[in-house]
């Protein structure tokens, strides 16, 4: 396996294959977000597409180090296991890292939070996301979101403009032309980007596997309290409330997707190795974003929350 | 996971080399497709979705329950590619979408644009990327303005290969002569594009005809299925890999103990090939220099190639900046303040002649000036009017531009990267149009 991971040419002289062309595509993309904006900013959620982004920007500018922080939105729900990853990250790195708290946006009155049994910081997160970006006058905050997540995702742009309230304009964006990308912008504008674009999950998983990259513990398999809601399996915390007739067990799990424990829907699964996770992402017969409740309120969420600043 | 336990960690581990062998050995069909209003383009899209796998349980589950609620009697495969709240509502497609699947040969890119009169700038962004063009003729109506439209869009982007697919074939019972006619009509209007490949395939993209599974409906035609030629066309003499170019995107300078004077030039390479000794020169300042190491992160390359993202070093202490282009001694590329471009106009806010534009060209921009348009391109029939001016969204003109520095570029024809502009607004900071120079 070695031989060929080493070499850039499996198709032959001059030919690239699709996984170096997307991360060809993904370093150009950075580089010109970092060439044409001020101040831009990436977006960290300790989840893996953002891992492998801050992975492809060191790539970018080596050897010199990544020009630009890493913003982390903390629900104050989020896994233990994250904000460690995270921190380690930074301090191995020597990147800067801000982060914004919800907690602080409910506490300043910007937003009420629902207590119910479905309620989750995740549409409030927006707020506290545009006011860091207020705050710290980012002009372009990189994300890892991929077109192949999400229908509302499938229509976004590489550079995709925000006005001075955040919100995106699906019917009226720019058009994007061969790899000339317009990130020209008046003053409290500003830009998302987006360099996993073309990238779909195995993409992301097998790359990680080759480039063998470091993940939080979250994604290999653990023993964890958990319940079952309406079918899907969520972590247990001591603000997790329970309905009545939910209880809490033990089960070995990981996580597909990481968001903070409300959102998250783990999967039961035995595997310990990126192996074995390809492998199971490889067979699986469901999308990752089938196991987050955020996406399950409506058939539109996705669209309804990126309008208003969603990452 | 149960098919999971019954596998070693050994015998996954050895699954997953051969998949990632696999995947390392395939390569990326970017294609886009146009059709006009209810030819079926989406279903078509669901279709190869749907057969090729790339559909999960529970999005099938969602289109499901989706085409239930419409009243229909079985899965609308078109339901598949919805994506906007209004595109659902008015049962058409807004924005370029994007789409993705693979088989064991091939990771696809597909950019769904919409077929209507208004969104040719959609169609023009899609095929702007694109290696590849579907072109969806409805059997009964055979070819009509849209085609040649659609059809002239992709010669314009140098597209080199299309495929035209005759669907809704089950409408016409599958009639040989029917096809026969609109691959005969086709292929008189296509003496008038420069696309050097186009096949022809009947299809049903709600039956499955010859979309992955070739079709027993049609016996009198021999030809591949869609999949088929998806998956076999060569795309490898596509890229420009003649003239070395090299626009310098950014400079890296770590400016610490370890890494004190060096200085490396990031970029992308738009075409060609570059190898550690060559002879460059850096434009426009003209000064010449030698390449003393390529690398991609901390890995040594002895050459770069095309469309590879690297950084680059050069033995001479010399000002490069941005904007720049590192070029080889005995290729260069053209250079004017003036060139001439035919262009797809895109915003509401006709052109403005004289006006003053900011172009985009690699990584560069700078000011320019529409100076006079040559003509306007009536596009339903291709003929060139010389008299009139009026340049408004969606219109294709030919024009000349004057700019306040020199472009160093190839034309569009011999280049998609060097030969390729967009204009913004100065104003409105909108990209208003899409330039191919000439």
């Amino acid at each position: 396996m070695a031989e060929k991971i080493d070499n850039l040419e499996n198709l032959g002289q001059h030919r690239l294959n699709h996984l170096r062309e997307l991360e060809a595509e993904a370093i150009f993309v950075i580089r010109e977000t970092a060439a044409q904006f001020d101040n831009p900013a990436l977006l960290f959620s300790g989840g893996k597409d953002s891992i492998v982004l801050f992975h492809l920007a060191r790539k970018a500018f080596y050897p010199g180090r990544v020009p630009f922080p890493l913003l982390h939105i903390d629900t104050g729900h989020n896994f233990q296991e994250t904000l460690e990853f995270r921190d380690y990250l930074v301090d191995k790195y020597g990147v800067k890292l801000l982060v914004g708290y919800v907690e602080d946006t409910i506490k300043e009155g910007k937003a009420k939070e629902d207590t119910g049994y479905y309620g989750t910081r995740n549409a409030i997160q927006s707020i506290t996301l545009l006011d860091m970006i207020e705050k710290y006058k980012i002009d372009a905050a990189l994300g890892g979101a991929r077109r192949d997540e999400e229908k509302a995702r499938a229509k976004e742009r590489f550079f995709s403009h925000r006005d001075i309230f955040g919100q995106w304009d699906p019917k009226n964006q720019r058009p994007e032309l061969w790899n000339l990308f317009n990130g020209r912008k008046h003053l409290g504008e500003h830009f998302r980007v987006f360099p996993l674009s073309n990238w779909t999950e195995l993409d992301v998983w097998l790359y990680i596997y080759l480039e063998q990259i470091e993940l939080p513990s979250l994604y290999f398999t653990h023993r964890r309290k958990v319940f079952n809601r309406d079918g899907v399996w969520l972590a247990w915390a001591p603000f997790m409330r329970l309905k009545p007739d939910e209880k809490v067990e033990e089960r070995d799990v990981r996580c597909r997707t990481i968001g903070d424990i409300p959102t998250t829907g783990l999967t039961l699964s035995m595997a310990s190795t990126v192996e074995e996770i390809v492998y199971e992402v490889a067979t699986t017969n469901t999308t990752e974003r089938g196991m987050r409740f955020d996406d399950k309120v409506s058939e539109t969420s996705m669209e309804d929350r990126k309008r208003e600043g969603y990452f | 996971m149960e098919q999971h336990t019954k596998l070693s960690k050994q015998e996954i581990k050895q699954k997953v080399d051969e998949l990632l062998n696999n995947y390392l050995e395939m390569d990326l069909l970017r294609f886009t497709t146009a059709g006009s209003v209810d030819d079926g383009k989406s279903t078509m899209i669901g279709r190869l979705l749907y057969d090729t796998k790339a559909i999960f349980q529970d999005q099938l589950d969602a289109v499901e329950r989706a085409s239930i609620r419409r009243g229909e009697e079985q899965i609308n495969l078109a339901l598949i590619t919805d994506g906007l709240k209004a595109e659902r509502e008015q049962g058409i497609t807004i924005d370029v979408a994007y789409r993705y699947f693979h088989t064991p040969k091939r990771k696809f890119i597909i950019a769904d644009t919409p077929g209507h009169v208004q969104y040719t700038r959609n169609m023009v962004t899609g095929a702007s990327t694109a290696n590849l063009a579907i072109i969806l003729i409805d059997a009964r109506n055979g070819v009509v303005e849209q085609t040649l439209r659609h059809s002239y869009i992709a010669s314009l982007l140098q597209i080199k290969h299309i495929i035209v697919t005759v669907n809704k074939m089950d409408l016409v019972n599958y009639d040989q002569q029917v096809y026969e006619k609109i691959k005969k009509d086709y292929e008189n209007i296509s003496q008038k594009l420069e696309v050097p490949d186009i096949r022809f395939i009947p299809i049903s993209a709600l039956k499955g005809d010859n979309v992955v599974e070739k079709s027993q409906n049609m016996p009198w035609y021999d030809g591949p299925t869609l999949l088929w030629l998806l998956e076999n066309i060569n795309i490898t003499s596509d890229l420009n890999l003649k003239d070395p170019r090299f626009p310098v995107q950014y400079v890296v300078r770590p400016m610490n103990d370890e890494w004190h004077d060096y200085r490396g030039y990031a970029g992308r390479l738009a075409s060609g090939v570059f190898h550690v000794g060559d002879e460059v020169m850096i434009l426009p300042s003209g000064l010449t220099t030698k390449i003393t190491s390529i690398h991609l992160s901390d890995r040594q390359l002895d050459y770069a190639f095309a469309p590879q993202s690297v950084t680059m070093t050069v033995a001479d202490d010399i000002d490069i900046s941005r904007g720049n282009m590192i070029v080889p001694v005995d290729n260069l590329p053209q250079q004017s303040n003036e060139v001439e471009m035919k262009i797809c106009w895109f915003n509401q806010r006709p052109l403005q002649t004289k006006g003053r534009y900011i172009l985009r060209h690699t990584t560069t921009e700078m000011l320019a000036m529409i100076t006079d348009i040559i003509y306007k391109l009536d596009i339903n029939t291709l003929e060139k009017n010389f008299e009139d001016k009026q340049i408004k969204m969606n219109d294709i003109a030919r024009i000349k531009v004057r700019t306040a520095q020199p472009l160093f570029f190839d034309p569009y024809r011999v280049n998609r990267q060097t030969g390729a502009v967009i204009l913004i607004d100065e104003s409105t900071n909108e990209t208003v149009a899409a330039g191919m120079i000439e």
